[in-house]
C-alpha cells in the first residue's frame, strides 16, 4: 500500500520534472516545478519526516517558488514568445549527457547501507512518536549547532547581498 | 523498504535537472532546474536518514536555507542583468565569453 504511494507520487514528480524542463512559457515550467515539489512533500511523509514535509510545502512551494513567479512576472516573460529550448544538437547533448549521467546513477538505486550502521526497521516511525519537530530539533540544536549558527550568517549575508544588488545607488 | 525506490526516482529527478540546464536558455528556467537538483539531493538524504538516523532530515534542512539564500541572490543578479541588457536570454549574455 504504502510502495503504491510512493511509486506514484514518484511518477507524480518525475511528469512534473519533465513538464517543468519542456514547457515554454517560464511561468508554466514554475508551476509544474511546484506539482514536483508538492509530491516530493508527500514522499517526505512517506518516509516518516513529516516535519521536512510541512517545511518544503512553506518554504520551497511556499516562498521560494512565490519569489520565482514574482521575478517572471515582474520581468513580464509570461506571455508567449520564441522558444529558449535549444535546437536538435543542444536537444542530443542534454539527452546523451543526461543518458549517462542516469547510467552512472542507476547503481544509486540498488545501494543498501552496510547492516552494521543501518538503524533496525521502525526506529524512525518510533521516533516521531515522541514528536515530529523533537526528533529534528534535538540533533539541530546539539550536535548541529555551529552549522546552524552559521547558517544565520549566510542568509544575513544573502539578504545584504540582494538589498545591494537590487539598489540602483547606496 | 522504501530506500530503493526512492534513490531511483532521486536520480531521475537529478537527470532531469541536469539536462533541463543543458536544454533550456532562459536564466530563469536554468535557476529552477538548479532547484530541482537540489529537491533530488533533498529526497537522498531523507531516504537514507530512515535507515541511518535524523542527521540527514537535519541536513535537508540546512540545503532548504541555502536555497532561499541562493534564490533571493540569484534573483536579484537576475533583475540587475536585465535592467542592463533587457533580456535574460544566456544566448545574449555573453560579455564574459570575450
Amino acid at each position: 500500500m504504502i510502495l503504491t504511494f510512493f511509486w506514484l507520487f514518484g511518477a507524480i514528480a518525475v511528469t512534473g520534472g519533465l513538464l517543468c524542463i519542456t514547457r515554454k512559457s517560464p511561468v508554466a515550467s514554475a508551476l509544474w516545478l511546484v506539482v514536483t515539489l508538492f509530491a516530493l512533500a508527500a514522499m517526505y511523509v512517506l518516509l516518516d519526516a513529516q516535519f521536512i514535509a510541512a517545511l518544503q510545502v512553506l518554504v520551497y512551494a511556499g516562498a521560494i517558488m512565490v519569489l520565482f513567479l514574482f521575478v517572471i512576472m515582474l520581468l513580464n516573460l509570461g506571455h508567449p514568445g520564441p522558444s529558449d529550448i535549444k535546437g536538435p544538437v543542444g536537444v542530443g547533448i542534454a539527452a546523451l549527457l543526461g543518458g549517462t549521467l542516469l547510467l552512472q546513477l542507476r547503481v544509486l538505486g540498488q545501494a543498501a547501507p552496510p547492516d552494521a550502521i543501518t538503524l533496525p526497521e521502525g526506529t524512525m516511525a518510533a521516533l516521531q512518536q515522541q514528536g515530529m519537530v523533537a526528533a529534528v530539533a534535538g540533533p539541530l540544536f546539539d550536535a548541529y549547532l555551529i552549522p546552524f549558527e552559521i547558517t544565520s550568517l549566510l542568509l544575513l549575508a544573502a539578504i545584504v547581498g540582494a538589498v545591494v544588488l537590487a539598489k540602483r545607488k547606496l | 523498504m522504501l530506500l530503493g525506490p526512492a534513490l531511483a526516482i532521486s536520480a531521475v529527478l537529478f537527470t532531469l535537472g541536469v539536462a533541463g540546464v543543458l536544454l533550456r536558455r532562459n536564466a530563469i528556467v536554468i535557476f529552477m532546474c538548479v532547484e530541482l537538483m537540489l529537491n533530488a539531493v533533498n529526497l537522498t538524504f531523507v531516504a537514507l536518514a530512515q535507515r541511518l538516523g535524523v542527521g540527514g532530515q537535519v541536513f535537508v534542512f540546512f540545503v532548504m536555507a541555502v536555497a532561499a539564500a541562493e534564490a533571493a541572490v540569484g534573483l536579484a543578479i537576475i533583475l540587475a542583468v536585465y535592467r542592463h541588457r533587457q533580456t535574460v536570454n544566456l544566448q545574449d549574455i555573453n560579455i564574459l565569453k570575450g
